[in-house]
This record gives C-alpha cells, sequence and structure tokens, in this order.
C-alpha cells in the first residue's frame, strides 16, 4: 500500500532556477527510504516539499500525494491537518527546532493535546510516556527544563518525540544526526531504529552519509543536483554501484573507513 | 628532541565557572608527528586548541613553544609563534572575512606579521592559491562566491601561505561532504608532505584522524584518557571511553 | 531548519564582479530625489539668496506674487528666502548631529563591545540611561550652561542620538568578533587596533549607515522641535521650526507661512527615511548567515 507517492516533484525558485528536477519516488505503509546527496542536490528541500514547507519564494509544481492528500498546491488548513497526523519532521539542528523560551513538557504536550484531546493528568502521563519512549532519563526533570538546559542529543531526542507524539505513518527525519557526537548518533540510529519498526512507520532518512543511511534504511535514492542518480537497495548502492557519483560516493566513503581499518586492524 | 609545542600539566578554568575546563593536559607535539585530539562536546577540545594557539593562558601548568614558556606579551616571540603555527578552522562560512577579497584574506598573514608589503605578497598568496587547487583569479573574488569546500581551500591558503611548521586544524571537514572530504585529505596529507607540516587535528571524526595523524590523543570531560601512536590507540583501546568511539562509527556493510 | 547549503545553493546567481548584483530599489531612488531637492536649496543658499536676510520690506502677511515666490511673514521678510535658509539650517543640524553621534556612538560602542563583566555591565546600562533622557531636557540643560544657538540644539540632539548609535554599535561588533574570522585575524598576528579598523567596522558599517540615516532624519526634527520651542538658533536665523511657530497665529489668515516650511519639512525627513529604507534594501550582508 503506497503511502506517500512523488511524481515529477519539481522546485524552483523565484528567478527560475530548478532546485529539484522532475523527481520521483514512492514509499509503502512501514517501508524506509534514504535519501543520499551532498550540499546542493535538493535533498533537503524535496524533504521541505513534502509537507509543504518550502521557504516562500520557492515554488513546487508536479504530485505529491501522502496518505491520499495532494499536497502541492493545497492550502495552508488542508496542509496543517496533514503534518503531524501523517507524516512528521525530525531536523539536523536540534538547537533550532525545538521553542526557546518554552519548556520542554510543554512543546510535547501541544501536539498530544491538538492531535489527542488529552487534558490535565491524561496529558501530563502522556508526556511523561514520550519522554520514556524516546529513553530520556529523568523525565520530570527534562519536561521542566528549557531547550538550552539539556545536551543536544536530549534536545534530538525530544524533536523525535513531538514528531511521533500523532502517531504519524511516516516519519521524515532530514540530517537527524549530522550534529551530533558519534557516541550520541549511534544511540540515536538505535532508538529509531527500534521506535520505527515497533510502530511500522514508514520512515524517509536523509543524509549525506552512506554509512549512516545503511544503518537504517533498506532502499535509498541518490540524488545529485536536484536530480534522481540511482536507485536501488542500500546493499546493491554499495556493492555494486550503477552510476558513475554513486560510485565516487561509495568509493569516498570506503576510503575514509579504510585509513581506520588500516590504524584498527579489525 | 625538543617538541615544538607542548603543554605540561595545563589546567584552564574559565571566568566564572565552578570546574576546570580542562585539568592535568601534558601533551607533547613533536615535527613530523602528526597529532590528533579525539573527543566529543565537552570534551575540552576547543580550550586545548585556544592554549595551543596562545589565544588563552592556562589557569595552571604551562605551554611552551620550542622549550620556552610562551609569553604572550613577548612581542617577538609571539611573532615567531604566529608564523610558525597557523589554524584552519570548522566553519567555512564564518573563518573568510565576506567583506575582503581572497587575495587579502591569503595574504594577512603575510602583511601582519611584516615578512611581506601588498605588491611582494602577491607572486606568494597565487602560489599558495594554486598549490590548494584554486584558479588565480580567486584573489580578486569575495568568499561568498565559492563553495564550502573551496572556502576551506581559501582558509588553507591562508594557514600555509607564511610556510608555519605546525597546523591546527579544528574540524577543518566536518562541515563538508564526504567527496569533498576525502580531497581535501588529501591536500593535507600532500602538503604535510611537500611543507613537512605538522598537523595538530581536532576531530570526532576518527577515520579523518587515522588519516593522517601519527600520534593520537583521547580527551573525556577535560582529561586526557588515552594517548599513544594511533595505530595503537585505535588499534588496540586500552581506556573503555576510546573502544565506545570506535565500536559508534556507523560502518559500510562490507 | 533549512541547512545552511541548501541555502547557498537556492541563492541568485551572483554577479561576475564579486559584488552581489543589487536590484536598483525604487525608494532609494525616490528618496535621493526628495532629500536631494532640499539639499540643493540649502547648498544655493549658500551663495545666492533672493532677499537679504533681515529685509522687511515686503509688506506684511503679503500673499505669493508681486516679487515674493510664496510672500511675506508677519514682519515682511520674504518667506522664500527664510524657507531656504531654513532648509540650511536643517541640514546643517542633519549632518552636525549625526557626525557627532556617530563618532562618539561608534568610539563607545567598539569600547562597550570590548568591555567584560562589570565594566560592560556599567557601560550599558549607562548608555540605557542615556537613552531614555529626553533629548529636550537635555537641550534646556546645555541651554542653560551656553546660550541658545544652532550649535547647542545640534550638540544636545547628537548626545542623545551617541547613545542609540553606541548600543547598535555594541551588539554589532559583539556578534562580529564572534566570528572565526576574527580569531583567524589574531591568529595572523594583526593586531587589535588593525582587527577592528580592518574587519570589524567594514562588517559592521552597512547596518550602522542604516541607523544613521533613519538618525538624520530624526535630528532634522528634534532641531525643528527645539527651535519651535525657542531652544534653537535665534532670529535672525530662520529654522523651519521657529517659522512653523511665528505662523502659528496667523495659520488662518495666510497659510504660506506654516505650509511652505511644515510641508519642506516632511519632504526631507520622508525623503531621508526612504533612502534609509532604500539602502538596507541593497546593502544585503554578503553572506550573513550562521551555521549554528
Amino acid at each position: 500500500m503506497t503511502f506517500l507517492d512523488v511524481r515529477g516533484l519539481t522546485v524552483r525558485t523565484a528567478e527560475g532556477r530548478v532546485l529539484v528536477d522532475d523527481l520521483s519516488f514512492t514509499v509503502s505503509g512501514g517501508e524506509r527510504l534514504g535519501l543520499i546527496g551532498e550540499s546542493g542536490s535538493g535533498k533537503s528541500l524535496t524533504t521541505l516539499a513534502l509537507l509543504g514547507l518550502l521557504p516562500s519564494g520557492m515554488t513546487a509544481t508536479g504530485s505529491v500525494e501522502l496518505a491520499g492528500t495532494q499536497i502541492v498546491g493545497a492550502t495552508e488548513r488542508a496542509l496543517t491537518s496533514v503534518r503531524g497526523r501523517d507524516a512528521a519532521v525530525v531536523f539536523q539542528e536540534p538547537l533550532t527546532a525545538l521553542d526557546p523560551l518554552m519548556r520542554v513538557g510543554r512543546q510535547i504536550a501541544e501536539p498530544l493535546a491538538r492531535r489527542r484531546g488529552l487534558r490535565g493528568a491524561a496529558l501530563r502521563d502522556a508526556v511523561g510516556d514520550m519522554l520514556a519512549q524516546v529513553r530520556l532519563p529523568e523525565p520530570e526533570r527534562v519536561s521542566r527544563a528549557f531547550p538550552h538546559e539539556i545536551s543536544g542529543g536530549q534536545r534530538q531526542r525530544v524533536a523525535l518525540a513531538m514528531a511521533l507524539a500523532c502517531d504519524p505513518g511516516l516519519l521524515i527525519a532530514d540530517e537527524p544526526t549530522t550534529a551530533l557526537d558519534v557516541s550520541v548518533q549511534a544511540e540515536m540510529l538505535d532508538l529509531l531504529d527500534t521506535l520505527v519498526r515497533e510502530r511500522g512507520m514508514a520512515v524517509i532518512f536523509v543524509s549525506h552519509d552512506l554509512a549512516v543511511v545503511a544503518r537504517v534504511t533498506d532502499r535509498a535514492l541518490v540524488m545529485k543536483d536536484g536530480r534522481a542518480v540511482e536507485t536501488g537497495t542500500v546493499h546493491d548502492l554499495v556493492r555494486s554501484p550503477r552510476a558513475e557519483y554513486t560510485k565516487s560516493l561509495v568509493a569516498g566513503a570506503r576510503r575514509l573507513e579504510a585509513a581506520l581499518d588500516l590504524r584498527s586492524p579489525r | 628532541m625538543t617538541p615544538v609545542l607542548e603543554l605540561r600539566d595545563v589546567a584552564l578554568r574559565h571566568r566564572g565557572s565552578a570546574v576546570d575546563a580542562v585539568k592535568d593536559i601534558s601533551l607533547a607535539v613533536e615535527a613530523g608527528h602528526s597529532l590528533a585530539l579525539v573527543g566529543e562536546s565537552g570534551a575540552g577540545k576547543t580550550t586545548l586548541l585556544r592554549l595551543l594557539l596562545g589565544l588563552a593562558r592556562p589557569t595552571a601548568g604551562t605551554v611552551r613553544f620550542d622549550g620556552a614558556e610562551l609569553s604572550l606579551r613577548d612581542r617577538e616571540q609571539m611573532r615567531r609563534f604566529r608564523r610558525s603555527v597557523q589554524c584552519v578552522f570548522q566553519d567555512p562560512y564564518s573563518s573568510l572575512d565576506p567583506r575582503r577579497r581572497v587575495g587579502a584574506v591569503v595574504a594577512e598573514p603575510l602583511r601582519s606579521l611584516g615578512i611581506d608589503t601588498r605588491s611582494s605578497a602577491v607572486p606568494k598568496v597565487a602560489a599558495a592559491l594554486d598549490r590548494v587547487g584554486l584558479p588565480a583569479d580567486a584573489m580578486d573574488r569575495y568568499p561568498h562566491e565559492f563553495s564550502g569546500g573551496q572556502r576551506q581551500r581559501i582558509a588553507i591558503a591562508r594557514a600555509t601561505v607564511c610556510r608555519p611548521r605546525v597546523l591546527l586544524a579544528d574540524e577543518p571537514v566536518s562541515a563538508l561532504d564526504v567527496t569533498t572530504r576525502v580531497k581535501v585529505v588529501d591536500l593535507l596529507a600532500e602538503l604535510k608532505q611537500e611543507q613537512g607540516l605538522t598537523l595538530v587535528m581536532v576531530s570526532h571524526d576518527l577515520s579523518v584522524v587515522a588519516s593522517l595523524c601519527e600520534r593520537t590523543a583521547v580527551l573525556e570531560h577535560g582529561h586526557v584518557v588515552e594517548q599513544g601512536d594511533t595505530a595503537q590507540v585505535l588499534g588496540h583501546p586500552a581506556h573503555p571511553y576510546t573502544r565506545r568511539l570506535i565500536d559508534s562509527v556507523p560502518r559500510l556493510p562490507a | 531548519m533549512i541547512p545552511a547549503d541548501t541555502l547557498e545553493a537556492a541563492r541568485p546567481e551572483v554577479a561576475p564582479q564579486g559584488v552581489r548584483r543589487s536590484r536598483v530599489s525604487v525608494t532609494l531612488v525616490v528618496g535621493s530625489v526628495l532629500a536631494g531637492l532640499i539639499a540643493l536649496l540649502a547648498v544655493v543658499s549658500l551663495f545666492w539668496l533672493p532677499y537679504p536676510a533681515d529685509d522687511t520690506s515686503g509688506g506684511r502677511l503679503a500673499g505669493p506674487g508681486g516679487g515674493h515666490l510664496l510672500g511675506t511673514d508677519k514682519l515682511g521678510r520674504d518667506l522664500f528666502t527664510q524657507v531656504m535658509t531654513g532648509s540650511r539650517i536643517a541640514v546643517e543640524a542633519g549632518l552636525g548631529a549625526v557626525l557627532i553621534a556617530a563618532t562618539l556612538g561608534i568610539v563607545l560602542g567598539v569600547l562597550a563591545a570590548f568591555a567584560q563583566g562589570w565594566l560592560d555591565d556599567t557601560l550599558s546600562a549607562f548608555l540605557d540611561i542615556l537613552i531614555a533622557f529626553p533629548t529636550l531636557l537635555l537641550a534646556m540643560l546645555i541651554v542653560a550652561a551656553r546660550s541658545a544657538t544652532l550649535g547647542s540644539a545640534v550638540l544636545a540632539i547628537g548626545l542623545a542620538q551617541s547613545a542609540v548609535v553606541a548600543r547598535l554599535a555594541r551588539i554589532l561588533v559583539k556578534r562580529v568578533l564572534t566570528q572565526d574570522y576574527i580569531t583567524a585575524a589574531r591568529i595572523s598576528g594583526t593586531s587589535w587596533p588593525r582587527i577592528v579598523l580592518g574587519h570589524v567596522l567594514p562588517n559592521i558599517w552597512p547596518t550602522l549607515v542604516v541607523n544613521l540615516a533613519l538618525q538624520f532624519g530624526l535630528a532634522v526634527l528634534a532641531e525643528a522641535g527645539l527651535s519651535y520651542l525657542g531652544l534653537g538658533a535665534p532670529p535672525p536665523n530662520a529654522s523651519w521650526g521657529r517659522m512653523l511657530q511665528e505662523a502659528q497665529a496667523t495659520f488662518t489668515t495666510a497659510p504660506a507661512g506654516a505650509l511652505a516650511p511644515g510641508i519642506l519639512l516632511v519632504l526631507l525627513v520622508v525623503g531621508v527615511n526612504l533612502v534609509a529604507d532604500g539602502l538596507r534594501d541593497t546593502l544585503d550582508p554578503a553572506t550573513g548567515r550562521r551555521r549554528s
């Protein structure tokens, strides 16, 4: 069952420059797709276009059907009901994803109250439950804290909790671990993996890091200059890349890894 | 042989802080043996970098340059120091003055250290830009006309134009894509060879560190928990934190 | 939320000369024309006036015509001459105040930005108090100390505005000081004075210029207000503010006396504000975004 159907998605700037060119792909319920690309590949803009979040001045054409709703050209009202319920996003930068002036607990409570209509004690319990699900220790302390009072890794978990609060069918994660330390990243990827499997959610995981994408997804799409260059299972992309660009990405990643192996024989 | 740079029992506490940012740090940078400082946020890498760059004074212990204690007030020593020790920063978008042309940016060390006049600096700047793979006409352009990877090359050109002995690099490639990363790592390796540069690289990226540095020191919460030859530290880590760092690196399927 | 490299890719094409091609701003053009006309009037008044300043031969409160383009005031002086002199005073007041505000403000702002701890807090508090202090009161104090002249008025306005400029400069300089290129300059061996002149000032200048343009308009208005209250240039120097005050009583019978200075005042201030707006549009920070 197709959850997300993207056909001929094109994103242009106000001056007419094409940043995403005729992109098409599908994501079925429970499937995990990776979007691999470097700077300027258009991968982040694609994720924004999927939820109608493109910055002003940029226009999207083509078709994006998310759980039956057409996103391209949809009204803000239609989009608001889709966001959070059908799809939610986790961004790269934990510092800016959260409102710095609102306590963490309240930020998680907002989507819960809106979607599930919870109030009072039931709401508080639900917030605590979410915090526990993202494996945050000391949920009461974290709930009362402001974003700057917790670490980057903890902020990302909070952002993840907010995204999962309404049980969306699709989770879009745009470089969610790039800004995190390597050990924190490993924990976060573990967590994502577990939660997504438990809920049977579909995931679109965007990253420039091949190894990270391989860890979290089954299938991937490689993007360059706004276009899809190659697509296939992660396995195939890494072992037998067909396109030149994919080959250079894999070669680069392998070379850096090889240096690690040279020094630390395994 | 006297180490070029040395930290002996160094500690630094920030003003108004209750704890030391770094403590009991003893590190030596020997010519020809590039050193990696590995650690995560809060480990004290930035503090160590500032100490090694003579931008901060330790609250305990000494920082030594060519065996002599580094005195920030000794202008002659500082001049020699600055000429010998340069730095490449993490963020290619904030390390170049947006209001200056690339030529002026790269020439700054030569001008400020009194090595060259504006005209005598030009051929050196052109050579430095050429060495990092940028065209000569880059001199007349502004930083915002270049990509992140190119900007990092400009930063490397600036840092190497006065032929320093030591190049400190603060996460020089973490803001870059994989393919660009590889190219910049290769460039740094070449410069090491050609100019006899000793690198001191601060990074949390173990594979980059492994490619370029013969020695590694691992930092956790302001302390050096392990240090030695890179092959030893990464191959047979003694400390559990080091082991955890190595195990956390995501790997490609074989 | 949008990664820096995505924003980078989406930026408009860069012109080959190295400076971003900026669309010519309509507001800048319109503002420049308006302000420029008044400035022209002021410059001309330095060399030529239709009548000598104290010539009261025109007959009182005469309407336009008969050798007097705008008519005469209650003492028989030619209104057009007065208005021209007034334009010179307005421009002088604006320039003088902005000069004082800029010099004092930038110096204070830079010093405050480098201050740490208690010095920083003290300077900020001092600036805030100065900003809160009513310009009028400051003017009266200075006038009491010296005599009521254009100089006193300009000094008072300049001082009051310097606090605003200083506060802005302080925050701009502080932001620039966090940038890596400042650290890179230090590593290059550049001395602090050269860093301030060569790296800090050029990077805060665009925002400051816009603010100073706005201050010009405010200074002109402030001087008009002070003259209206009798605290500015004494007669026969015809500040627009004083002209307004004098024409007040006879506004219904001879409106030209109030309309002329009033309209010109509005044109100058609006013109300068449009210039400030237009400057803000064209002076894009080249790569002002931060990667957090």
